[in-house]
């Protein structure tokens, strides 16, 4: 088989499964349905592995070529195309590992679900376009799986429509990802016309240093760097799809999708596709100083305040989100260092312990018959025996313990930034060895809550509360029951466990052995671009990486690591030891616990901003400029003219169309006669 | 005369429809349901050797057929079609199968009437996208009017006089000036009335084409509608039944855009780049204003129709994006796919209001509400449709905004964020339209009624979705057949008159 079918066969598969089980999933059953879809799945996750190893000892080579002309126009061609090289087969093993664990573990959790058929084949369509995404050779397949991605985490978070919460948080989702992609479009629109009239990123590539100093001017009369501009608006895209500040509000809300897809789509694959874009392009980021400083900020922000959000949630699930948007924050962050290996590192570590703790999160929230709240639970060690040792797992590959894979791509990012020279770095290092601390407490304040400590389900039954922000709304389908007085929590069935346990091992051993091809070595090597001379940043990420075992014993002597156990301790003293002690901080600073509990008032700003003013724009608009104006005095003026003369008019009216199309034929021919009788006189 | 392509789908759907309408009154309806189908689907198979056998290494106008019909006086029986015409007379030949099948048993009061009126109305089209006299342009494309006249008015809701009359008023001002326009051109290209002649025209004054300008200006701009003359569309849209909103939509805008490529930018180049600035701003203003009116509708005809209007904004701002006297080339074809895409997307998304009109007899979007748990199979069609009307890749709606922002930012970054902004306001009312009427819990016992889509509308929405996918997918397939045609638009209006 050439490489260019075997590359269609890893993209094409997933999409077939999807189409079978979408379309013919009425017919064919459930049991048929995740058969397809899992056996497509599996077959690209076989043949991935595959290219990796390919790529990993030297067997395969760079693969670039166009598939078909999608669109030839003013003298360009535009290709759907694959560039698979080390970059895309490292996503490609971690999308469709990924991928097939939730395929697995779906089986399970969507046991009960109507729509079973349906969210197979969505899944699938997901894996689809994820792969065409980080599979692409240019720019317009890019925004199409950029897109394609974007649709299905809106057809998920809709999932179940019924749901007043969320089928907003879809809609919000979409558009917010909208407001991203619109920079994204003009950033594709500046390549398009400066970088040689090319989409292909080799292409632009080649053009881009002959563009260094040049200038364009978007306001008249201001000239701003052309790459500058390209990069941030490029980077607005991965704003939105990466759920950075101030374009991550939509990543909390996703929460409302059924479990399985937030550990797919809103952990580990979907929201990376801005991490994977950005270092992707990092030969034009690398020329814009402005433009890093600009990803650093927004990083940093994200990684240290989103994480305060962590602190606060009750619900489970919205605990490992405020997690993912700091921990894509951190990535952020190693981007704007210039240090987008590990970025990629780090996308890859995250993607299995992320994928773990939310499959972990189902899979308690099924123990405890759909109840996400964790002041219900505690003491769930002795139920889910299994979840419990992978949640730990997952929660000290988080938190960054030595050893385990987190540690090795996050203690990565922090050298980065350590040693990075942009002007933005020393806020970035204060965000990043902050957001240690944060992180291992809540992790670990989520952990004792769950797992440790009083049995709650209980005594708590009485204030069961329906989670997230909209309590007001009922939940209308059967779902959100919770523990009845007499149930205990059990354990979830091996397709459940099976996937939790196969994404424990990468969670704690993949960082050990990938840190020195990935970061310390040669993998990505003319695949990702740094400057190492302008950003030197990199540099101590890579020596330490070059020694895995003396990394990890380092750590132990390093402030990170403190910070974390710090972290960790805290969160036992405070949840284990004294609770009172929380609740009154809680009390005491009760200003502050406000302002976190509503997420720092960005929703309710944002809505009455733009939801709102656009609405009263468009009434404006509509009332005054449409009705008022335009109809009412220039339409309807006119229009009463006419008006007196149809009333006489209809007088004459038969009834009939053939009178009807006969006067109306005549009418025409008479005032043609007219209009042509000084020509016929001339 | 009836060996020509041309004249075969210029009057095989004309001579269907009078057939049609001699079955005569609604007891011999079905006999008139099967003859309109047959001559629908007769009437899009003669248009497809058009497609077919278009020569697309051939710039200049193919098919061509002259012959003379008032010798006195100059005017000719001249047809022809380029890339750019061909492709929209295909399209009303295949948005005219679709309206006959819309309506099938929809229509029970003059049924044969309503066939007929659709069938002659789509040989009166397919006459104004061939022509290459000026008068017989004029003859088709006034003659249209008057079967959309009468559907509105005959088989439209209860403020059907309204509508009808706005919509007449709103297109007769216009024409009247370009009528004026073509008799000037006609002395001045000595005596004749053909259309290619008017282009070839070497000088023509400024102040002249200005004047020349605005006569065609008013008459197409009311017809795409461009923003200010825009507000006939909504009001005829929520008037008139399904079929007269999806030929309204699909093709009656794409003349006045059609007009402006075939007769404004040849025939007076320098008052199009003059004026292009105007245009460009009222496209926008389009684009951004009546992005966010149709965002605040309540009648989800209204919506669409506003949301027609966005998109059409995109057509006109494409093609009068200049580079000096350059025409840029992405964005008049973006302006080209822009219409074609138009014409199945909004095609789909009327006959997909009117199917649910058709069970709840309510446009409005406060009458319905969870219709996807009654209807699964439409709501996953009009979800297809939705993303299409918010231009997301891999539908034909996203080809068409994509090339145009393309070339406007080669041209004016600011116009194109401007115009970009189309992608966070389409989504948002189509998208938000779709949230309340199709998601969340079963809205009232209308809804409750609700039957999902049955054979002949699941027809229709397949070969629908089917085309919005390929276009979006393959979009190469309609935009090689326009390509030389373009070209050579864009040589032509380079070269100065004055």
């Amino acid at each position: 088989m050439d490489m260019k079918s075997l590359y269609l066969l890893i993209a094409l598969s997933p999409l077939v499964g999807s189409v079978i089980a979408g379309l013919f999933g009425w017919a064919i059953g459930r049991r048929a349905a995740h058969v397809v879809t899992i056996l497509g799945v599996a077959v690209s996750a076989v043949l991935s592995i595959g290219v990796l190893k390919g790529f990993l000892d030297g067997s395969t080579q760079v693969f670039n070529a166009p598939v078909y002309t999608w669109l030839t126009v003013g003298g360009f061609e535009f290709s759907v195309g694959f560039l698979v090289d080390s970059l895309t087969a490292m996503m490609l093993v971690v999308v469709t590992s990924v991928s097939l664990m939730v395929h697995i573990y779906t089986i399970g959790y969507m046991h009960e679900d109507p729509g079973y058929q349906r969210f197979f084949s969505y899944i699938s369509l997901f894996t689809f376009s994820m792969l065409m995404l980080v599979m692409s050779n240019n720019f317009i397949q890019l925004f199409f799986g950029w897109e394609a991605v974007g649709l299905v985490s809106y057809l998920l978070i809709g999932f179940w429509f019924k749901r007043p919460t969320a089928i907003f948080a879809n809609l919000k989702a979409f558009l917010v990802n909208r407001v991203g992609d619109f920079g994204f479009l003009l950033g594709i629109g500046l390549v398009l016309a400066y970088f040689g009239g090319s989409l292909n990123y080799s292409d632009v590539f080649a053009a881009a240093p002959a563009l260094a100093s040049k200038t364009i001017q978007i306001i008249p009369g201001v000239e701003w760097s052309l790459l500058t501009v390209t990069c941030i608006l490029l980077f607005i895209g991965a704003m939105g799809k990466s759920a950075q500040f101030p374009l991550h509000v939509w990543l909390p809300d996703s929460m409302e999708g059924p479990t399985p897809i937030s550990a797919l789509i809103h952990a580990a694959t979907m929201v990376t596709a801005g991490i994977f874009m950005v270092s992707r392009m990092s030969p034009l980021f690398e020329m814009s100083d402005t433009a890093l400083n600009v990803v650093m900020v927004a990083g940093s922000i994200t990684a240290l305040f989103m994480g305060f959000l962590g602190v606060v949630q009750n619900d489970i699930k919205r605990v490992v989100a405020y997690s993912t948007l700091s921990q894509l924050g951190y990535m952020t962050v190693a981007l704007g260092a210039s240090a987008y290996s590990v970025a990629m590192f780090h996308v890859m570590t995250h993607a299995f312990f992320k994928a773990l703790l939310f499959l972990g999160a189902g899979s308690v929230i099924m123990g405890m018959h759909h109840d996400q709240d964790m002041r219900n639970m505690g003491g769930l060690r002795k139920y889910m025996p299994i979840t419990w040792i992978t949640s730990l797992l997952g929660s000290l590959a988080l938190i960054g313990t030595p050893f385990f894979s987190g540690f090795y791509s996050k203690d990565s990012i922090i050298l980065a930034v350590e040693n990075s020279n942009l002007a933005a770095s020393g806020f970035a290092y204060f965000a990043v060895i902050a957001g240690v601390f944060v992180t291992a407490f809540y992790s670990f304040r989520m952990y004792f809550l769950v797992f440790h400590g009083k049995e709650r389900w209980m005594e708590n039954h009485a204030h069961h509360e329906h989670h997230g922000d909209h309590d007001d709304e009922e939940p209308s389908d059967d779902h959100h029951h919770g523990l009845g007085p007499n149930d205990k929590p059990h354990e979830s069935p091996w397709v459940v466990t099976l996937p939790l346990a196969l994404l424990a091992i990468p969670s704690v051993l993949i960082g050990f052995f990938a840190i020195h091809p990935l970061v310390g070595g040669e993998f990505f090597k003319g695949v990702i671009y740094t400057n190492l001379e302008a950003h030197p940043g990199l540099e101590a990420a890579m020596h330490h990486a070059h020694d895995a075992m003396a990394m990890g014993l380092h750590a132990f002597v390093t402030l990170p690591f403190w910070l974390a156990a710090a972290g960790v301790a805290l969160a036992w003293f405070f949840y284990m030891k004294a609770p009172h002690i929380p609740a009154a901080i809680k009390q005491k600073f009760s200003g502050v616990h406000t302002l976190l509990e509503n997420k720092y008032y960005m929703d309710e700003l944002y809505f009455a901003v733009f939801a709102k003013g656009s609405r009263a724009l468009g009434t404006f608009f509509w009332k005054v400029g449409d009705m008022l104006l335009i109809d009412g005095l220039l339409v309807n003026g006119s229009a009463r003219l006419v008006g007196s003369v149809s009333r006489a008019v209809r007088k004459l009216q038969t009834g009939f169309i053939y009178s009807y199309a006969a006067v109306m034929i005549i009418g025409v021919l008479v005032l043609m006669t007219y209009w042509f009788k000084p020509l016929i006189l001339r | 005369m009836f060996a020509n392509p041309l004249s075969l789908v210029i009057w095989t759907p004309i001579v269907a429809g009078l057939l049609v309408l001699a079955t005569g009154g609604d007891q011999r309806a079905p006999l008139a349901r099967w003859l309109a189908l047959a001559g629908a689907v007769l009437g899009f198979l003669v248009s497809l050797p058009l497609f077919t056998q278009f020569d697309n290494l051939h710039g200049g106008m193919q098919f061509v057929e002259n012959m003379p019909w008032i010798e006195s006086l100059g005017i000719n029986y001249h047809l022809g079609v380029d890339g750019i015409s061909m492709l929209f007379i295909v399209l009303n030949s295949f948005t005219t199968l679709m309206v006959i099948l819309a309506g099938w048993e929809v229509i029970q009061k003059r049924t044969a009437q309503y066939m007929a009126a659709f069938l002659i109305m789509s040989g009166l089209i397919n006459g104004a996208f061939a022509a290459l006299d000026a008068i017989l342009f004029y003859v088709f494309f006034e003659g249209m009017l008057i079967p959309m006249y009468l559907i509105i008015g005959v088989w439209g809701g209860p403020r059907r006089v309204y509508a009808s009359i706005k919509f007449f008023l709103y297109t007769l001002l216009g024409s009247l000036l370009m009528l004026v326009a073509f008799i000037y051109l006609y002395f001045q290209a000595g005596k004749s009335f053909d259309i290619q002649a008017f282009q070839a025209l070497k000088q023509i004054p400024l102040q002249v084409q200005i004047l020349l300008f605005i006569a065609f200006f008013l008459s197409f701009a009311v017809k795409v509608p461009m923003w200010p003359v825009h507000t006939w569309l909504p009001d005829a849209h929520v008037e008139a039944p399904t079929g007269g909103s999806m030929v309204l939509a699909a093709i009656t805008l794409k003349i006045g855009a059609y007009g402006f490529l075939r007769f404004a930018l040849p025939i007076v180049p320098d008052a199009s780049i003059e004026l292009s600035p105007i245009i460009i701003g009222l496209s926008l203003v389009a684009v951004v204003y009546i992005g966010l009116v149709a965002l605040v509708q309540t009648d989800m005809k209204k919506l669409v129709a506003y949301s027609s209007i966005s998109h059409m904004g995109f057509v006109t701002l494409g093609m009068f994006l200049f580079t000096g006297s350059q025409m840029n080339a992405w964005a008049v074809e973006g302006a080209l796919v822009q219409m074609v895409s138009h014409g199945f997307v909004s095609a789909a998304m009327f006959f997909c209001i009117g199917v649910m009109y058709d069970r709840v007899h309510s446009r409005n979007i406060a009458d319905y509400g969870g219709v996807a748990n009654k209807m699964p199979i439409f709501a996953a069609f009009m979800m297809l449709f939705g993303m299409a009307n918010s231009g997301l890749p891999a539908t034909s709606g996203f080809v068409g905004e994509f090339m145009v922002i393309m070339g406007a930012v080669q041209v004016n970054f600011l116009v194109a964020a401007l115009a970009a902004t189309t992608l966070i306001f389409g989504a948002a009312y189509t998208l938000w339209m779709y949230k309340r009427v199709i998601f969340g819990e079963v809205g009232n016992h209308h809804v409750e009624e609700m039957k999902d889509v049955n054979k002949r509308e699941f027809l229709i929405l397949v070969i629908l979705a089917v085309t919005v996918l390929g276009m979006g997918l393959y979009p190469q397939l309609f935009v090689e057949k326009m390509h030389l045609s373009v070209n050579e638009l864009i040589a032509h209006v380079a070269q100065s008159k004055l």
